[in-house]
């Protein structure tokens, strides 16, 4: 039984094979429609997030199977102090599969250490959130047909996001990647992203505060939301927040193939008018999050895929 | 120079870092044990100028050698049976130690659920990087 808690528990092979089925998905979607049929799927979310919670949902019920679960840690036993591992073992017997979030970091691994069933990191606060990064590779390879031999622009929240994180160390797996790390010196990607990760492999990078300067040279550009919960501080939060926002006018110094992604929600981080331009994918992205949660569910549990 | 008789039967943990053999004493359990156990502080050293010596009478089947790995794995275990050193054991940094150091992160699993065993893994060798198995936050540069 397999688990997935953190991006790299699969291999690169793992997640091409992944993408490959995640891929078939979407451009078969009925046939898949009854491959779960009777399986169930938990969604034990101990902190709100509808949006990841509903594309778990989707993806179970687009796969014929049901969904079962709650959306606050106050309607779960935790409020009454049910260990993480207590919970799991009693869920075990209900569901065949469950996505978990949890606001501390390390609650997923504690689940799966104890579990019956498999387990999905479906965030665990600050620290990973695998299907995103999932979600990421899968849009960045629907639309350049390709995860290798690109330059990606990563903009905003450096040093909180996780999703950043996750990316730039799922992304140094394959060749020819380059990053344009663009934040404000208050935000950059932590000392360990940069030693361990991206210098530990070799990896072409470059850190700047400009965003107008790094869009010319990028085919992909990640952007991020400067979360307001990150901060101690409300002036500082209010400083930096409005700091990169992406409009028509930048877009302009963009490649015609360059592609935007956003884990969302967005604030004002990307202007509403980008919306109508066919090179933002951020609404393209959710969808490929639903595809890639199939492919997932159907990967963990084992289900053949149709002929 | 100080006299402490010789073992028949025991362990010596040799080349402790001086001021440490009481760190160690404590995480050993040795503060729990029946049987004689002599502590050396400042001992003269040619090659370390001052160290700390433990010695501990009797067998010891169930040293926890990854803790003390962990606090120093330069010191020396010398098996002594007949009064004779019969085996030197070499220590080396452990890849996982239990509840030997605590997860200060305050956004870990384990603050809240305080009976999950403190689990630390090996991340990094040559900087003896451990990091928390829950929340993988480093525990820093080792050292008591």
């Amino acid at each position: 039984m397999r688990h997935l808690i953190n991006p790299l528990d699969f291999s690169v092979e793992e997640i091409d094979q992944l993408l490959d089925l995640a891929d078939d998905i979407e451009h078969n979607l009925p046939r898949y429609a009854h491959v779960c049929d009777g399986k169930k799927i938990a969604t034990l979310f101990y902190e709100p997030s509808t949006r990841t919670r509903l594309s778990f949902e989707s993806a179970m019920l687009s796969l014929g199977g049901s969904v079962l679960g709650f959306s606050s840690a106050d309607s779960s036993s935790a409020a009454k102090g049910e260990s993480v591992a207590d919970t799991i073992r009693i869920i075990s017997c209900y569901a065949d599969i469950c996505a978990m979030r949890h606001p501390k970091e390390g609650a997923p691994l504690v689940a799966a250490m104890h579990s019956g069933i498999p387990v999905i990191n479906a965030g665990d606060g600050g620290h990973q959130h695998p299907t995103q990064t999932l979600t990421d590779l899968m849009t960045i390879r629907a639309l350049k047909g390709r995860l290798s031999d690109m330059t990606i622009g990563l903009c905003g929240d450096l040093k909180f996001g996780r999703t950043v994180h996750s990316l730039i160390n799922a992304m140094v797996r394959y060749p020819g990647i380059r990053f344009v790390l663009i934040s404000p010196p208050e935000l950059r990607v932590p000392g360990y992203i940069r030693k361990d990760v991206l210098q530990a492999n070799h990896i072409d990078y470059k850190e700047v505060s400009n965003l107008d300067e790094a869009m010319p040279e990028l085919d992909i550009l990640y952007m991020t939301r400067i979360q307001r919960e990150r901060f101690f501080n409300e002036e500082e939060y209010i400083r930096l927040k409005d700091s990169y926002i992406l409009d028509t006018a930048k877009m302009n110094l963009a490649r015609e193939d360059m592609f935007v992604l956003h884990p969302l929600p967005r604030v004002n981080e990307i202007s509403v008018e980008v919306d109508k331009d066919p090179r933002a994918a951020y609404f393209r992205q959710v969808q490929y999050g639903v595809y890639v949660r199939m492919a997932l569910i159907m990967t963990l549990l084992e289900v053949e895929k149709p002929c | 120079m100080l006299n402490i008789s010789g073992l028949n039967e025991g362990i010596v943990l040799d080349h402790i870092q001086a001021g440490k053999s009481l760190d160690i004493y404590h995480h050993l359990g040795l503060d729990k044990l029946e049987c004689q156990v002599a502590i050396i502080k400042n001992a003269r050293s040619n090659k370390m100028g001052r160290k700390d010596i433990i010695k501990i009478e009797g067998p010891m089947e169930n040293l926890n050698l990854d803790v003390l790995g962990y606090i120093d794995h330069n010191i020396t275990v010398n098996i002594i049976q007949n009064e004779k050193i019969v085996e030197k054991k070499k220590l080396k940094l452990p890849k996982k130690i239990t509840n030997v150091i605590h997860c200060k992160n305050p956004r870990c699993i384990i603050s809240i659920e305080q009976e999950l065993p403190d689990v630390f893994y090996l991340a990094d060798e040559a900087t003896q990087t451990y990091r928390c198995l829950y929340c993988e936050e480093k525990y820093g540069a080792k050292r008591h």
